[in-house]
Formats: C-alpha cells, structure tokens, sequence
C-alpha cells in the first residue's frame, strides 16, 4: 500500500526512517513495525553518535575538573540545559532541572514543593487518567505531610471532566494541580490553557505531566503560564536516564532541596551546609552526562524538523488509525477525544490484550498491552487492559495498515 | 485453518484455543482447599479450589478467573492433568511443568511425568516470552498456595 503523499512541505518520512538505524531490523524474519513509541521512543543516528562521540573525544566528569576535558564535556553536557529551555521556551535556562525522568521531576516537585511549600490541609488535584507516576508520589505526600489529594474525574469520551475539575478547585483548598499534558492510554490531550487559567484563579500553581504532550506538540511554558513542566528524554528520541523538570524561578528559590550530595551545595561543613544556586541546588551528585548530550541531540533533531510538521504527520496518521481500527468488527477504541495525540487504544472482543500482543508479535508488530501504568484509568473504563498502539515520527501508514490487517486475522484466528 | 496462521500456531495450538474458550473444571468447590492467584503485571486472576481424599489424593480440583487465553488455558489443563494425584505428585508436576515453560523443554521429568508434560507440551511455547511464562504458571502457584494453606500466590 502506497504512502499518503506527504502531510506538510519537505516532510518526508522516508527521509526520516533511513536516519534511526534500528529501522532496518528484522523481527522474526519481517520488517519491524515499531508501534510503542509511547512506550519508548527509537533513537536517530545523530544522537548515537553525539554520545559515541563523547564517550570517544570528549569525556570527563563536569563542573569540576579544572582541566581541558572537563572544561569541553561541561559545555556540551550544559548545552543541554540550553536546548532544553529552547525546546519549552523557558524564561530561563536556570529554570530547567536536569532529572532522571519524568517520574524523577514529579517526585522532585511532591518532595520539594509538596513538603517545602504547601501546608497540611491543602489539597493536590490530579485526574482519573494519569500515570502512575503521577499518582503515586502525591499519594506518598498525602500520608507523609496531611495533603489532601482530590482526583479530576473523565468524561466517558475520555477528556478531562472540566467542571468537575472546576469544582473540586472551588473552595480554595487546592495548592497545586498535578495534571498529564496527554493521556498516554487515551491519547487525549487536556485543554492546558483553560487548566492553568482557573487554577490560578482558585490560587493553585499548576504542574504538567509532559511525557506523552513534549513528543508530540509544541509547548510553550511562558505562553501556557505552566509553574512546573516535566518530561523525558527517551520518548523524545533521546536516551534513556534524562528528563527535564521545567519550574518558574521564584518557585525554585522557595523550595527546599530533593536530594543532598555533591553539586548540590556552595559550602560543605559539619554545624550546616548551604545550597548552591538554583537550578544546581536539585542536581546532587554526577549527573548523566552523557544522556544530556544524547538530549540535547534529540532536541536539536526534533528542532530541526520541526513540530508543525511532526504534529501534522501524526494527526493524519492517528485519523487512518482510528477509521481503520474503528472499521474491525469486534475492535472497540477507548476514548474519542477532540483533540489527541498519537495513541490509540482499543480492545477486541474475542481475545484479552495478551494475546492480541503476543499474536502481532508473531507478525513482526510492536505494541504494548496491559494497564498501561494507569491502573485507576483502566478501572474507570470497566477495563482490565487494553491494546495501544502509539506512533513517532517515523511510523507509516503502511505501518498502520499492517497492524489493521494483522488485527482482522487475529479475530479470524480467535473466531 | 489456512496457512496463514502459521506463525500464529505454534504458540496457540488448537488445545490453547480450545481450553481458553471453553475452560474445564470452571466452577467453585465447597469446603476445599482454596488459593487466588494474581499477576499484578497484567491483571490477570485465578481462584484455585481442590479437594483431598484419603491418602491426600485429590479428589476433585476446580479453578475460576479471567486473563489470557494462555493463563485460562493452563489453568483448565492443570485441573485435568492433577485430578487423581497425591498432593505431593502433584507438586512434583507443577514444578516440572515450570521447568517446561521456563525453557520449552523438561529432561529431568523423567518417565514419571512424561504422559503429563506431553499434554502440557502445547503451552512450551511461552517459554520464548518471558513476560508471559508468568501467564502460564499462576494457576499453578495457586494451587501450590492452596496445597501449603497459604490463601494467595502471586508470579511476582
């Protein structure tokens, strides 16, 4: 089956596929279809190769040496920092901190701002549809530190209920929203702008789980007003081990730090210690190094591309999914939201995600199956798991065709 | 069934469909012995239910749940192959049939298990997915739980 003809000017996903070598593989003697991106995303030969060649020329640990090769790794490892507030047109590169992963920036923000900032008997806000990463850690600080923690409910098309979340904002109680860009089960994005105007209108700050939305679309924190923004490298086409935490700087200043240890701190003595300046103040200890050069490649090459033509591509791609997916007798697609992104979700009648999974998998498809880390979504559906397939920049719609055409003989197989 | 499904076939052989669709022994017993299983990676369940006669035979065994057609498939088979057991043969298979499913293979199951494990040689095929090795042995480490009088397994 031929390509739709290119979605916007000089985006050409052929182009695109020759550049992530992992491409070319084979999964049991067929092309890999390599529909979890969601997941984890493929990696393009630029970012190999910036961190082949670091480990190669230019390696040594940062912000210490005083010698010539820690002088140059500081500065390709700190160029990441300045990629990162490019890429989320941050005020400041200070307001970027450099984590682990999304997961890491989140527990940062429960930890620092939720323990430092907030007081017992305010409230947190989440939705039905965050990850667990996003659950969890709000649920440490509702035992530890007498945070009440309220859940947003979703509406049966799978968007963010608005005046549900409306009302759980209106006594005033609510210090922080904590809430996901884009679902990564339902693909629905949340109306991000309407979220941080009426949290801060209740006096609530306002923090984005970005992981799915920073892939996919093109964030701005300054116009969005966002406090906090997290997201990872490694669905953005960057390694694994590096993510970025996004915090206005007045918020910064005012929290306390997350972990102690080495980089983290002016002066060091045993009666107390003082704190080095924000954003270094939360990075204790040899940061990953060498992922913040792969990252900072990830976002140049994103950049380079750009994301109208990104976003473009996967929206038509997402559209051919859902007509043909929503075309399978038996295939039911959760959620419809207006406004998503690449990932769909869905379940077939006679046969469990498993063994959907498994059985693409004997066809050379990637997908995941399960509960997706989003346990209390999957309840909120009647579900036990579902089905996803998700796509990147490189996913075809031959690609999707595949997966439609090994779905319609998985049902017959299951008959 | 074409050719087609080939490549589906050699992990889901007829009995796995047939034992997935039209699960053996689906029903709950009373007064027996009783475990649940979970697999909290999929959220797949299974209740497992046995009945010991003289001489710790089992005399009857059932199971109840919802999950894959490898995870009902097993369980299904499991009631059948253990049913007439002592309860220390039947832990003997169980732990031959992990051994199978873990590697596809069982040399050390010897002459006692060989009837058995050749009726459970159609799930030796999960041992290519690790993730769902898990799939095929929770029913088992329930009836194992049920056996010990510990009231819950789980395959992690």
């Amino acid at each position: 089956m031929n390509d739709a003809p290119p979605v916007a000017a000089g985006f050409d996903v052929q182009a695109i596929r020759a550049q992530f070598p992992i491409l070319k593989e084979q999964v049991r003697g067929r092309p890999l279809v390599f529909l979890d991106s969601a997941a984890s995303a493929q990696k393009p030969r630029a970012v190999i190769e910036a961190m082949v060649h670091a480990m190669e020329h230019q390696y040594a640990n940062v912000h210490r040496g005083l010698h010539w090769l820690s002088e140059r790794t500081t500065e390709a490892f700190e160029a990441c920092r300045d990629a990162a507030a490019r890429l989320l047109n941050a005020g400041s590169r200070d307001e970027i901190v450099l984590t682990r992963n999304s997961t890491e920036g989140i527990n940062l923000v429960a930890h620092s701002y939720g323990r430092g900032v907030l007081r017992p008997g305010q409230a947190v806000l989440i939705s039905e549809m965050e990850h667990h990463s996003n659950i969890v850690p709000w649920q440490m600080l509702r035992d530890a530190h007498g945070i009440e923690l309220r859940i947003a409910r979703v509406t049966d098309a799978g968007e963010l209920d608005m005046d549900a979340f409306a009302a759980l904002l209106a006594d005033g109680k609510v210090g922080l929203v904590a809430i996901t860009h884009m679902s990564n089960v339902l693909g629905s994005y949340t109306p991000a702008e309407r979220i941080v105007r009426l949290a801060h209108e209740a006096g609530a700050k306002v923090l984005f789980d970005g992981s799915q939305a920073a892939v996919h679309r093109r964030v701005d924190v300054q116009a969005l007003d966002a406090d906090f923004y997290v997201f990872t490298g490694h669905k953005l086409y960057g390694p694994t081990g590096i993510g970025v935490l996004y915090g206005k700087a007045a918020l910064l200043e005012r929290m306390p730090p997350f972990l102690g240890g080495g980089d983290m701190i002016s002066t060091v003595a045993f009666e107390r210690s003082e704190w080095a300046r924000v954003p270094h103040k939360f990075e204790a200890g040899t940061p990953p190094i060498l992922e913040g050069i792969g990252l900072r490649a990830a976002i140049e090459w994103v950049e380079r591309i750009g994301f109208p033509a990104m976003e473009a591509h996967e929206r038509a791609l997402t559209d051919h999914a859902l007509a043909r997916l929503s075309a399978i007798e038996g295939v039911t697609v959760i959620g419809r939201a207006q406004d998503r992104g690449g990932v769909v979700s869905f379940t077939l009648d006679r046969a469990h995600a498993h063994d959907v999974a498994t059985l693409l998998d004997r066809q050379g498809i990637a997908v995941r199956a399960g509960h997706h880390c989003a346990e209390p979504l999957m309840r909120r559906f009647g579900l036990d798991s579902t089905t996803r397939a998700s796509f990147g920049v490189y996913t075809t719609r031959s690609e999707i065709d595949a997966l439609a055409e090994a779905l319609t003989r998985v049902r017959t197989f299951f008959r | 069934m074409s050719e087609a499904f080939e490549e589906l076939r050699d992990l889901y052989q007829e009995v796995i469909l047939d034992h997935g669709r039209h699960p053996r022994n689906f029903r709950r017993l009373d007064g027996a012995l009783h475990a649940k299983g979970d697999n909290p990676m999929c959220g797949d369940k299974v209740e497992v239910w046995l009945k010991l006669g003289t001489g710790e035979r089992i005399e009857d065994v059932a199971f109840q749940g919802r999950g894959c057609a490898i995870s009902i498939a097993s369980a299904s088979l499991m009631t059948e192959v253990v049913r007439g057991k002592t309860t220390s043969e039947a832990r003997s298979l169980a732990d031959a049939f992990r051994t199978l499913a873990r590697t596809g293979v069982c040399p050390v199951c010897g002459e006692v298990h060989a009837e058995d494990i050749e009726r459970l040689q159609p799930l030796s095929g999960v041992a290519e997915y690790p993730s769902r090795v898990k799939c095929a042995t929770l029913a088992w480490h329930a009836m194992e739980a049920a056996l010990k009088g510990e009231g819950s397994a789980t395959t992690e």
